[in-house]
């Protein structure tokens, strides 16, 4: 199985479509462009490029707040798909990145830096 | 054919000791006075939901609470844009024959019912369980995402954002009803606290109590008639992580699809309710739904043209940013003071020409979107 970081693990997982050819993010037993069953789970690189940010310094719950500032980043991946993650406070859209995991609230989830 | 006959609307803020039963009733009793009908005249009723008192039957807990027998009633779940995707159902079943008169109704206490920390809760919850939510993000979190993108694209800037809070700000100073009565500016936007950057704390509506409800009925109950000329939807996606490009988002596909329906283009409009639940959320809206070019919403409001007097008045009551949000309630009230524009009691804030107006809603992220036209006839 690979890791993903949904799980506990230390990856990103994604799905591809053998009939279509569509890469999804979100985990679902079929492809949601064309309806084929079973699409193929993979392992991403890690890799991306900086799509969106937002510096979070208001946050609702006592776990989270205990991380405050954190930044939530919206990525784009050399796969083809698009996910929410962590990163470094200094991050500018544009900016090509990998993924580390790191802990937040209990769980360990993917938080990104620039590429070196 | 259906027309808006009747329109009541709640003070938004504090209404301490009220339930969101008592906030719809409120609303109601004052639409259907509003609307020269009886309570026992209304055979449909459709409302949204509360998010401090969910119930699986909402309309029907309202309908016995109130006193009301339907023949048709449901609540509708669409986030943001509830009140007007509601209107925009009451317009079909009452054109399609099904029912005469249906009370659209939302209302909630969401500001005294919960706390702050519960509000945002859970409407972060809109998020996607597993690869959103686990992060910590926040409804303002989803829209930063979005403003930071936008920005970038267009060449937006924070102060450009801080203009829509300071024009929705001017507007709340003249309705008694609204939750903030002091003035504000550019640089008390720009040095409040930062909620979830590049959103501060005066870029985000606040968290209200209140309530808003219509009447849409097959025929004109009085002599002024607001005639729903068309309305149309678009639904791309629900997570902001799923949004589309920001060329291809939904309010651009549902303005298309209500020009179609109502045959009125952007040039005969002439008042503007648009949902604006974060500073962002009005710029892009407005240069989506061709009220602005690109990039061109800010210097519009600083050249007045959103203004009571501009030429194209803009949610005079202050809108969600400035006369409050207390959840499906809160855009409803655009509609509330769309009607009393286009009927000529506006008092203080009326328009010169309130003939046709576009209403806008949003729910989610950007995520569903509901277009409307309405059209005063004589």
């Amino acid at each position: 199985m690979n890791a993903d970081w949904t799980k506990g693990g230390e990856g990103i997982v994604y799905q591809s479509c053998a009939a279509c050819g569509t890469v999804q993010y979100f985990r679902r037993s079929f492809c949601a462009a064309c309806g084929a069953p079973d699409p193929a789970e993979k392992s991403a690189s890690g890799a991306g490029t900086v799509y969106a940010t937002s510096l979070v310094c208001r946050a609702a719950t006592p776990e989270t707040r205990a991380h405050v500032p954190y930044n939530i980043l919206l990525v784009d991946t050399p796969e083809g798909f698009r996910m929410m993650a962590h990163g470094d406070h200094d991050l500018a859209i544009g900016d090509q990145v990998s993924a580390t995991y790191q802990p937040f609230a209990g769980r360990l989830i993917p938080y990104f830096a620039k590429a070196k | 054919m259906s027309f808006i006959t009747g329109v009541g609307l709640t003070s938004y803020g504090k209404h301490e000791g009220s339930s969101s039963l008592d906030l719809m009733s409120k609303a109601a009793e004052m639409a259907i006075a509003d609307a020269g009908l009886k309570r026992s005249e209304i055979d449909g009723i459709l409302c949204g939901y509360s998010t401090v008192s969910p119930h699986i039957m909402l309309a029907t807990v309202f309908a016995e609470h109130f006193g009301i027998r339907p023949s048709y009633a449901h609540a509708v779940q669409v986030g943001g844009a509830t009140g007007l995707a509601m209107t925009m159902l009451a317009h079909h079943l009452v054109d399609a024959g099904i029912v005469k008169h249906v009370l659209v109704v939302g209302g909630e206490n969401r500001l005294t019912g919960q706390s702050r920390d519960a509000s945002i809760q859970a409407l972060a919850q809109v998020g996607h369980p597993d690869y959103e939510v686990t992060l910590g993000p926040t409804i303002p979190a989803y829209y930063g995402l979005v403003a930071s993108r936008y920005m970038h694209e267009y060449g937006v800037t924070q102060q450009d954002l801080a203009e829509f809070a300071v024009l929705m700000r001017a507007h709340a100073l003249t309705h008694p009803g609204a939750q903030f009565h002091e003035a504000i500016t550019v640089a008390d936007v720009m040095a409040s606290k930062p909620v979830a950057m590049p959103l501060k704390l005066l870029d985000c509506c606040p968290v209200s109590d209140g309530g808003a409800a219509f009447v849409i009925s097959r025929e004109r109950t009085g002599s002024a008639g607001v005639k729903v000329r068309g309305a149309a939807q678009a639904h791309t996606h629900q997570h902001v992580t799923a949004a589309p490009a920001l060329s291809e988002l939904g309010a651009e596909i549902s303005i298309a699809k209500a020009k179609a329906a109502s045959g009125l283009t952007i040039s005969d409009v002439r008042y503007a309710a648009v949902y604006d639940s974060f500073t962002i959320t009005l710029a892009m809206l407005l240069e989506d739904l061709g009220l602005a070019k690109r990039g061109e919403a800010a210097a519009k409001v600083r050249a007045g043209y959103f203004g009571r007097d501009g030429e194209m008045p803009l949610n005079t009551h202050g809108g969600l940013l400035s006369y409050g949000h207390c959840g499906v309630g809160g855009a409803m009230a655009h509609l509330v003071e769309t009607h009393l524009q286009m009927t000529g009691r506006a008092e203080n804030r009326q328009v010169r020409d309130a003939s046709i107006a576009l209403l806008h809603g949003d729910g989610g992220v950007l995520s569903s979107h509901v277009s409307m036209f309405l059209e005063r006839v004589r």
